[in-house]
């Protein structure tokens, strides 16, 4: 089906949040619409899905104009939506949710559960989705969830799939599977609009791509077209997309931990036996898939969570059994992976959030008394000093943009006096303008002589900014590589391969180019690592990889235990 | 609130914390989500509409559980306008006695007139029994203003103080016995009995803050043993000879001195006293505590927060001590309003709903000192005009109860009221949200 949007414009009182926008999506395109967060894509979206009332303009498919109302009239139009946060009952099975609002009955009412769970066989089949009807959807994986919302809207017979935001929830391996089925959906003559603000996803999959910027199509261009590109044409003047980082000058050893151990919830270890050094002036960046051990690290450096065995030492001070805010007063800044429930008190203004940690210190509070004045004046020059888009310091935080929030954490953070920086997925969620931001900020803060810690899953944001790269497999280190290690190498790492066997693989890979991918990469792949493949994305494998320094991966470890 | 995205909101923070299966959260407990209900709260203007609802259904229910009205109405289609006329007349002289009872009564005015000369009036005490409703109405307020407060702080803190009724039973015990069992000089025995009522009830608050840190056991649960644990303490230990009045069968302690009563402050016959002060000043410093001290800071955060505040390096455990410890002095300082201020002694129902209605009262303040006030005003007048109702038109004064519970109830469940009077939730779609976040990342 062929969808065309001509001149919506959707107002929210003075705020005109869609302005005069054209869209066409042709028959078995896949349509990106790629914008920073707050650029209208959503409400766009939400015009097209009959949640929102346009002022002006038409919506029409193949050439008839339609007057959506509501989502039922959207789906009954064909018109399917697969939104960012799911809209699934947990306790119901894959085959509940599917037929939940459109339930078919037989003979007195029986719901006919039998016909729901064929057809979602049949259609998970067909495009490859591999959902099962009868899992509960609690149990399900998040990538999986989200194919049971494919499954609903294709059950609702949509011919235009709306996805809005699909992978800022998925593994870089869920995004790839994402993709596949992407594909056989647009083989199957289906048009898809995907939203996304990940530049690299939008070049991988789309036909076309059109970029809105405040409520307005500022440009449509190939996915041909480059980074530096796209993202001039997002953010509306030219982004730095790889920080520019002088060389590292490492200094004394500021944060050493030392076999740490904790006790994971399953019983399992957790951390098993984790020891690295961060130097002044370095950032190590510790890259792994999610869910091994980096939470735990974070917990275990922050004192939230007891450690089983080991030692944190800060400076030489031991703080292995300090109380967090011994440690953050010993000069030990966190950035959360969760910002929303670690990082911000969301109710809070942004003057509260600013001083969150040093509430009950001079020159913010005399005796148990608070000092509001200094707050508020200290947290206008961080406002001032870190660009916080905010009316003001009295705005509660929880109303800021997820950029936005994240440099609150930060002017928090870093605004102290500080030794040691962890900064644990610091850009999740976050798109190229503050991406751009706060790797700035990271990098500046290494060269005012800051040992960083950055944890992160993202490999590009691990490339970007390590001076040192740690590998971390359940629970344990499984190396350290310099910043031109093949993505390849990291892949097998992270895959829990051993020190010596990634060295040797990619060692391989690198005297038989013409070889292809080898098995290592194929089992990389497999196990959801989601190392690109595709080479011309990828910015490790742009750089060639030198044979020599991979073959002797020891000597990079300087002498760190392992 | 904070979410940005798609309209139907409930799903919101899931697929969040879906996606570190590590951390293994999942979605905030039923008590964040009813805390932050109440917290947010409504606003002013569906407040004072479910307060306007329910004494509209309190005056309809007043008018049919009357027997004379039930008896026009059998009678309905012979004289329809008798029934409706007395249905109507029955219900606002209720309401007419109750304010006459709580706020101002005419005919002590007229009264005054009928006087020969104004110094003869107020030698007669005619002037003072004008201000009696008033006095009156703050009397029944004082005790709900600090159970009020009490439950509160503790909901700003995070936690649900069910236990006032225990906390007050506490220090009742203490200010009571401080004030029959020793003598000391004038105020000093006053200060000592009342800085005792607040350490008897903070000892309890203690208690179960203590335990919630140590054990993680669940204050609600806590609370609500330990009002047990209290009745039956009160009753056992006013039978023992520590504090039962010597000479008497009945469970009821000596009289307290007259040294450790607190001071009347609007003359000999009105009841009114320095509780009431007592009251507006905890009232004032709970504000301070909350909004301009490092405490109140980590207890809001905490409140809002605690992963956060934990993670800022705030103590969670300990501020749930110290919330509960003040709490529980706040309802000490309740029992010490009525056993100094009033009742002078203590018997074993003394504590009567004063710790339920505090829950009562802070629901309806929105846990915030100055609502927790007036609130507890607008209690205290019901209580003091439904008293007058009873006794000048034979309506029950239990009516008084069921217009509290209907104003629970509509200001607990503001879509009611939004849909009764059609009015616009504000900002209500996540889109226009979505858009407020500002083009700016």
């Amino acid at each position: 089906m062929k969808l065309e949007l001509k001149g919506i414009t959707k107002r929210f009182g003075s705020l005109v949040a869609n302005d005069h926008i054209d869209l066409t999506v042709e028959q078995g395109q896949i349509h990106a619409l790629l914008g920073e967060n707050g650029a209208g894509k959503t409400t766009l979206m939400n015009v097209l899905y009959g949640l929102a009332q346009p002022d002006e303009g038409e919506i029409l498919l193949d050439g008839k104009p339609q007057h959506l109302g509501s989502p039922s009239n959207a789906i009954r139009a064909g018109i399917g939506m697969v939104h960012q946060h799911f809209m699934l009952v947990p306790v119901f099975t894959v085959a509940e949710n599917v037929t939940l609002g459109l339930e078919r009955t037989r003979a007195f009412g029986w719901i006919d559960r039998r016909r729901t769970r064929r057809d979602v066989r049949e259609l998970s089949e067909r495009y490859g989705l591999q959902v099962n009807p009868d899992a509960l959807v609690e149990d399900l994986p998040v990538g999986v969830q989200q194919r049971v919302e494919i499954v609903k809207a294709l059950l609702r017979e949509a011919s235009v799939l709306i996805l809005d935001e699909p992978t800022s929830v998925l593994t870089p391996g869920e995004t790839q599977e994402l993709f596949r089925i992407m594909r056989e959906l647009q083989a199957g003559g289906r048009s898809i609009v995907f939203i996304s603000h990940k530049l690299k996803e939008v070049q991988e999959i789309a036909d076309v791509v059109t970029v809105i910027r405040r409520g307005r199509v500022v440009g449509q261009l190939p996915p041909t077209a480059s980074d530096s590109e796209l993202a001039a044409l997002m953010v509306g003047r030219s982004v730095q997309l790889r920080v520019t980082k002088p060389p590292a000058h490492p200094g004394d050893v500021r944060l050493d931990v030392q076999d740490l151990r904790m006790a994971g919830d399953q019983g399992t270890a957790a951390l098993d036996g984790v020891s690295f050094q961060v130097r002044a002036g370095e950032i190590l960046g510790v890259a792994g898939v999610q869910g091994n051990g980096q939470t735990e690290l974070c917990e275990a450096l922050l004192g939230l969570r007891p450690v089983d065995g080991g030692s944190v030492r800060l400076d030489g001070r031991d703080l292995t059994k300090a109380h967090p805010q011994q440690r953050l007063r010993a000069g030990l800044a966190y950035v959360p992976e969760d910002r929303q429930e670690d990082g911000l008190v969301a109710g809070f203004s942004v003057a509260e959030n600013i001083i969150l940690d040093v509430f009950d210190q001079p020159p913010y509070a005399r005796g148990i008394a608070m000092d509001l004045p200094t707050r508020d004046r200290t947290a206008a020059e961080r406002v001032a000093d870190f660009d916080i888009r905010t009316t003001s310091t009295a705005t509660p935080v929880g109303t800021l943009s997820g950029g936005n929030q994240q440099k609150v954490i930060l002017a928090r953070e870093v605004g102290r006096e500080v030794r040691v920086l962890v900064a644990s997925q610091p850009t999740r969620g976050l798109d190229v303008g503050s991406i751009e931001f706060v790797h700035r900020r990271i990098v500046q803060q290494r060269d005012q002589g800051l040992a960083v810690l950055l944890i992160s899953s993202e490999l590009d944001e691990i490339y970007a900014l390590s001076d040192r790269i740690a590998v971390m497999y359940e629970g344990r280190i499984t190396g350290f590589r310099p910043p031109d290690v093949p993505a390849e190498e990291l892949g097998m790492l992270m895959a829990g391969a051993s020190d010596a066997d990634a060295a040797a693989a990619s060692a391989a890979v690198v005297e038989a180019p013409a070889g292809g991918p080898d098995t290592g990469l194929m089992a990389s792949g497999l196990l959801g690592v989601g190392v690109p493949t595709d080479t011309t994305t990828d910015p490790a494998s742009s750089t060639p990889s030198t044979p020599a320094d991979d073959q002797s991966p020891a000597d990079d470890d300087g002498g760190e235990p392992e | 609130m904070s979410e940005p995205a798609a309209p139907p909101p409930p799903a919101a923070a899931e697929p969040a914390t879906a996606e570190d299966t590590s951390s293994g959260t999942g979605r905030p407990p039923f008590s964040r989500v009813v805390l932050d209900a109440i917290l947010e709260g409504n606003s002013v203007v569906v407040t004072i509409l479910a307060i306007v609802v329910a004494m509209v259904l309190g005056g309809l229910l007043i008018a049919f559980t009357t027997p004379a009205v039930l008896q026009a109405w059998g009678s309905f289609f012979s004289d329809p306008a008798h029934a409706i006329a007395l249905a109507w007349d029955t219900a606002v002289g209720a309401y007419v006695a109750m304010f006459e009872g709580a706020i101002f009564n005419p005919h002590t005015l007229a009264a005054i007139f009928n006087q020969a000369s104004l110094a003869t009036a107020l030698h007669n005490g005619y002037v003072s029994a004008l201000f009696n409703p008033l006095s009156e109405t703050a009397v029944n307020a004082t005790p709900l203003i600090l159970t009020g407060l009490s439950v509160g702080l503790a909901f700003r803190a995070g936690l649900f103080n069910i236990g006032a009724a225990g906390q007050w039973i506490g220090g009742a015990i203490v200010a009571t016995w401080l004030g029959f069992g020793v003598s000391l000089p004038p105020v000093i025995h006053v200060i000592v009995c009342v800085i005792g009522g607040f350490v008897g009830g903070a000892v309890l608050g203690w208690i179960v803050g203590e335990l919630k840190a140590r054990t993680g056991a669940h204050e609600v649960v806590v609370t609500i043993m330990l009002n047990y644990v209290m009745y039956f303490f009160l009753a056992y230990i006013l039978g023992t000879s520590v504090m039962q009045q010597p000479g008497r069968s009945d469970l009821i302690s000596p009289v307290i001195d007259v040294d450790a009563r607190l001071w009347h402050i609007a003359g000999p016959s009105l009841r009114v006293n320095a509780a009431f002060l007592l009251a507006l000043l905890a009232a004032a410093g709970v504000w301070w505590l909350l909004e301009r001290s490092t405490t109140g800071f980590q207890f809001r955060a905490v409140g809002a927060n605690p992963s956060a505040a934990r993670t800022a390096g705030m103590s969670v455990e300990r501020t749930w001590v110290r919330a509960m410890l003040l709490a529980g002095g706040l309802a000490g300082l309740a029992a010490v309003a009525v056993i100094q201020g009033t009742d002078y002694q203590l018997n074993f129902q003394s504590y009567g709903t004063y710790g339920f209605d505090g829950i009562t009262v802070a629901l309806l303040g929105r846990a915030r000192p100055l609502g927790i006030v007036l609130s507890a005003l607008l209690f205290g007048a019901l209580h003091a005009g439904g008293v007058q109702m009873q006794a000048s038109t034979q309506i029950p004064v239990d009516i008084v109860t069921v217009i509290q519970s209907l104003i629970v109830l509509f200001v607990a469940a503001p879509p009611l009221i939004r849909a009764m009077f059609r009015l616009r939730k504000a900002k209500a779609t996540g889109l226009s949200e979505n858009v407020a976040k500002g083009w700016n990342a």
